[in-house]
């Protein structure tokens, strides 16, 4: 009942949005829908996991073996909990920014985005996933074509180019799973029954078929040259959504389509793809160095992090693939946060070039606070949420026994943090300290409603950071369930 | 059995109504009258209710996959006319005798789809191309179109003699000495040069009749010649009915032989997705370019003849009805822009957004995202690739040629909403034809989310001769 009601209130609510015609209105409508949605995800954590409410289970495609199947366990209510927080967040952050023309049609997709996104994390039927997947890409290619930057045509329709190829190629992928399948059904069991029957020779190939998708929308290298112009053209609101929930999309599909259903096929390639997220991390992690453009530097910075949570599912051990699920909600929180702050900078001062910035901790002593603990949340610091998602992380990779490399990867992904160090600190030192100049010297501090977001923000990153347990007990089980999965033995 | 009958005594009745009355309007009404007798007619013959009782000698074979192609083939023209009769009434002065064709060649279809002998399949194939001919031509001061009409003539004819040589090549190797595409292999099988020869030049006729590489020359010339609510018609209605008979005649009648023949047409679909898709995306006129998508999407349709499974002609049905009214929606809007390339379409969300919205729906179907009914179409051709197991290149293949067809098929999009410019219709639209779009849109919809609506029909009803 809630997985279908956390689908369905983004979608009517978006598709009613059409038809509003009035832009105030259209806001003030998306945001009771998303903290409606909210409510709804609020309430599914404080119900026992085994609550009838947790699932939804109704005939759909009886000839192609496929049920509109949705459910939630530890894995789908963390990150449909991140959805379901960030949207408001970007809706109140977002609050006085104006689409030009038809700002109602720009509301009403963001709600169907959500709707494709909760779908996604929410869907047990492999069908079903591959529909929402789909579903989640359309609204967004949309926004950032029609409010997105100068080149904005251009970048978003290589970003979508790239995903459908992606996503194509899965679908053959979950079409030759599905063949073999002796009960011809989607499900998720059915699938993951499917691990020890393919055999490892199929698994291999099979691999590349699902990665790729995955691969492409976390992204890893080297298939992320969409991203950061994606990012830097598309409209704000979008890019939140993009950088905080999407990218998400393809660390989930790894855990829960991937791994389980091609062990071998996962072990197999792992070094390989560990090898990858290395090289990208240290790649992205460099070039954020020399970024002068605010957004790019986040963009970047964004890659390096993801690379480390896929190089985390592949050392297959508990703390790892925990680690994973609790950092997924942390960098969306904490990565919202530095682009609601690379907003705000770039509205007040209408330029992104850190080089032509400084000063603003004087002027703006709030935004500045928020700001710096944010930014130590990005590079991991005790008391910060990302300190409990990258401890797990670390240790996980470092004790795994998947692969022969673990010291050398937990090595090399060390040094990334110490580069986003470098990178986050010396952001702030120069955008925030220092003199001001013409451009600075008219900024004013925040205004309420980016306080109350940034404040949120900084609020859920200390008390997770402070008091992880609930996180921690809420993906325990999934984490342990997914790795015996993983093992094709068993 | 129905169809055939209506549709010809139908086809007689409008070349008269030119007689009678001048008035364009009721021969326009006539006309939809007829379509919609004959898509009564044929469902009440999927129902058990017959015109007449002829003995047809086993030369037809009315079963539910044939007569569900014509249900398709009849809606598909009806919303044909009713959207765009108003454009063919702009071609010339002969309208009564267009809707004539028109019904004759609904006729030839219909013979297509149920054919059980190869003299039937060579009438329906000649039923159809006739008729075509003459349409393609009926822009008689345009040079264009009497030029696409004399290619079309040309190039048509010989493709039939070709199918007239292999169906006598197959008639010498059959041991029976039969047309009967069922007794072909019996009583042994047996593959002789002979019955090779005769299915390959079979396969190149066909070929040729749905725009497959590398038969498909005339296309873009005769699409892009013909006045366009007759390309509507000859690349949607006409070629899915054709692709109905084409794997009827390969399942029925050669599939015993698969292995021999497989392997030219996995070569012809990657030649034809290949060349389809990528010399689309080089066309300024978006007439063109739906010719050329044409071409690829009959591509996608023929991964459903390599496989010949019980899921490739579940398929053929839903791509048949989910191209066509994609399409057709997509050349009915075309029909009223004042300019045919991209660039007319640039701007038109600012002031048609029915009109763009509509034509979205219709792109994104035939572009095969979820949602819509090209998504579950191009599903189940993969499908049934994939599910014999072979094949699998020309599957991922096919993708990555599906994902180029995102590239024109979003450009139209982008113009329409990305773009600002002053690319408008030439008059307003009426609120009936942005009506009837919107029905289309909301069919298409409707057969991308729930796809058995369709397709139930064809493990519920069995009829026979």
């Amino acid at each position: 009942m809630i997985p279908f009601l956390l689908i369905v209130i983004p979608l009517v609510t978006g598709l009613a949005g059409f038809f509003l015609k009035n832009a105030g209105t259209a806001r003030g409508w998306s945001l009771m829908s998303s903290l409606v949605t909210l409510v709804i995800a609020l309430w599914s954590l404080t119900l026992a996991k085994d609550s009838p409410l947790l699932h939804t289970d109704v005939a759909w495609l009886p000839d192609l073996g496929s049920r509109f199947s949705v459910g939630m366990d530890g894995l789908s209510t963390i990150l449909s909990l991140l959805t379901a927080v960030c949207f408001p967040l970007i809706f109140i952050a977002t609050w006085r920014d104006s689409y030009r023309g038809r700002a109602w049609n720009f509301y009403a997709l963001m709600l169907l985005s959500q709707a494709g996104l909760m779908g996604v994390f929410l869907a047990t039927d492999a069908l079903l996933f591959y529909f929402f997947w789909e579903l989640a890409l359309i609204p967004v290619y949309f926004l950032c074509s029609q409010w997105g930057g100068e080149r904005r045509i251009a970048v978003t329709f290589k970003f979508f180019v790239y995903t459908f190829v992606g996503s194509l190629l899965m679908l053959i992928g979950l079409l030759w799973i599905y063949s073999k399948t002796p009960d011809h059904s989607f499900s998720m069991k059915s699938f993951y029954a499917m691990r020890s029957v393919i055999s490892s020779k199929d698994q291999v190939w099979l691999f590349w078929l699902l990665f790729i998708a995955f691969a492409i929308k976390m992204p890893i290298w080297p298939l992320h040259t969409w991203q950061p112009d994606t990012y830097e053209q598309s409209p704000n609101a979008t890019t939140m959504v993009l950088s905080a929930i999407m990218v998400k999309m393809g660390l989930f599909g790894v855990i829960r389509w991937l791994a389980p259903v091609l062990p071998v096929g996962t072990w197999a390639w792992g070094d390989t793809v560990s090898g990858a997220c290395i090289i990208g991390m240290i790649y992205a992690s460099l070039v954020a160095i020399k970024q002068d453009d605010l957004k790019r530097l986040i963009a970047y910075s964004s890659i390096a992090h993801v690379g480390l949570m896929c190089l985390a599912i592949f050392a297959t051990t508990e703390s790892a693939m925990q680690g994973v699920m609790i950092q997924m909600f942390n960098h969306g929180i904490n990565i919202l946060g530095m682009w609601i702050v690379a907003d705000l900078i770039e509205r007040q001062t209408g330029t992104r070039k850190i080089s032509q910035l400084g000063g603003l901790a004087q002027k703006a002593p709030v935004l500045a606070i928020l700001l710096v603990v944010v930014a130590l949340a990005n590079v991991a610091l005790p008391l910060t949420n990302a300190f409990i998602g990258e401890f797990l992380l670390f240790s996980g990779v470092f004790t795994s026994t998947a692969t022969q490399y673990s010291v050398v990867f937990t090595v090399v992904a060390g040094l990334s943090i110490i580069l986003a160090a470098v990178y986050t600190l010396n952001m702030i030192q120069r955008v925030f300290y220092g003199d001001t100049n013409t451009l600075t010297a008219q900024v004013t501090d925040i205004k309420f409603n980016e306080k109350v977001v940034l404040v949120a923000i900084v609020g859920l990153i200390l008390f997770v950071g402070v008091y992880p347990k609930p996180m921690l007990d809420l993906t325990k089980e999934t984490a342990e369930f997914i790795l015996t999965k993983m093992n094709y033995k068993l | 059995m129905n169809a055939i009958l209506l549709s010809a005594i139908w086809g007689i009745i409008m070349m008269f109504s030119g007689i009678v009355t001048k008035s364009k309007t009721v021969i326009r009404n006539t006309a939809v009258i007829g379509l919609a007798l004959l898509l009564i007619g044929n469902y009440a013959d999927m129902m058990g209710y017959h015109l007449a009782n002829i003995e047809v000698h086993k030369m037809l074979y009315f079963d539910t996959f044939g007569l569900l192609g014509n249900s398709i083939a009849f809606a598909s023209t009806l919303l044909l006319v009713l959207l765009s009769g108003r454009d063919m009434e702009k071609v010339g002065h002969n309208l009564a005798e267009y809707y004539a064709l028109i019904f004759f060649v609904l006729c030839g279809v219909s013979l297509v789809t149920t054919f059980n002998s190869l003299l039937m399949l060579f009438l329906g194939i000649e039923i159809i191309s006739i008729p075509l001919y003459i349409l393609t031509g009926s822009e008689k001061k345009n040079l264009k179109s009497n030029e696409a009409a004399l290619k079309y003539f040309l190039m048509g004819s010989f493709s039939t003699g070709l199918m007239l040589l292999g169906i006598a090549f197959l008639y010498g190797a059959s041991p029976l000495g039969s047309f009967a595409v069922d007794e072909l292999w019996t009583p042994k099988p047996s593959v002789s040069p002979l019955l090779l020869s005769g299915i390959l030049l079979l396969l190149i006729s066909m070929s040729f009749k749905v725009s497959a590489a590398p038969f498909h020359f005339w296309t873009p010339d005769v699409y892009d010649g013909a006045p366009t609510v007759f390309t509507s018609f000859m690349a949607t209605i006409v070629k899915v009915s054709i692709f109905i008979g084409f794997i009827r005649l390969f399942d029925e009648g050669f599939g015993q032989g698969a292995a021999q023949w497989q392997i030219f047409v996995a070569i012809i679909t990657a030649a034809t997705l290949f060349i389809g898709n990528i010399t689309a995306v080089f066309q300024q006129s978006v007439k063109r370019m739906l010719a050329y998508s044409s071409i690829a999407q009959a591509g996608f349709m023929l991964l459903g003849l390599l496989s010949l499974t019980g899921i490739a002609k579940q398929g053929i049905i839903l791509y048949a009805a989910a191209y066509s009214l994609a399409t057709i929606g997509i050349f009915a809007i075309l029909l009223r822009m004042k300019d045919y390339t991209f660039e007319g379409f640039n701007g038109l969300a600012k002031q048609q957004p029915v009109l763009a919205a509509t034509c979205t729906i219709f792109l994104l179907s035939l572009a095969g995202i979820p949602l819509t009914g090209g998504f579950f179409a191009k599903y189940y051709m993969l499908m049934s690739v994939v599910s014999t197991g072979k094949f699998i290149w020309l599957v991922i293949f096919a993708v990555l040629c599906a994902a180029v067809s995102a590239y024109y098929y979003f450009r139209v999009i982008q113009a329409m909403y990305f773009k600002d410019g002053d690319g408008g219709t030439e008059a307003e639209p009426s609120a009936g034809f942005k009506g009837l779009l919107v029905l289309l849109a909301v069919l298409i919809v409707v057969l991308g989310v729930f796809p058995q609506v369709l397709l139930h029909q064809l493990t519920e009803w069995i009829y026979t001769w």
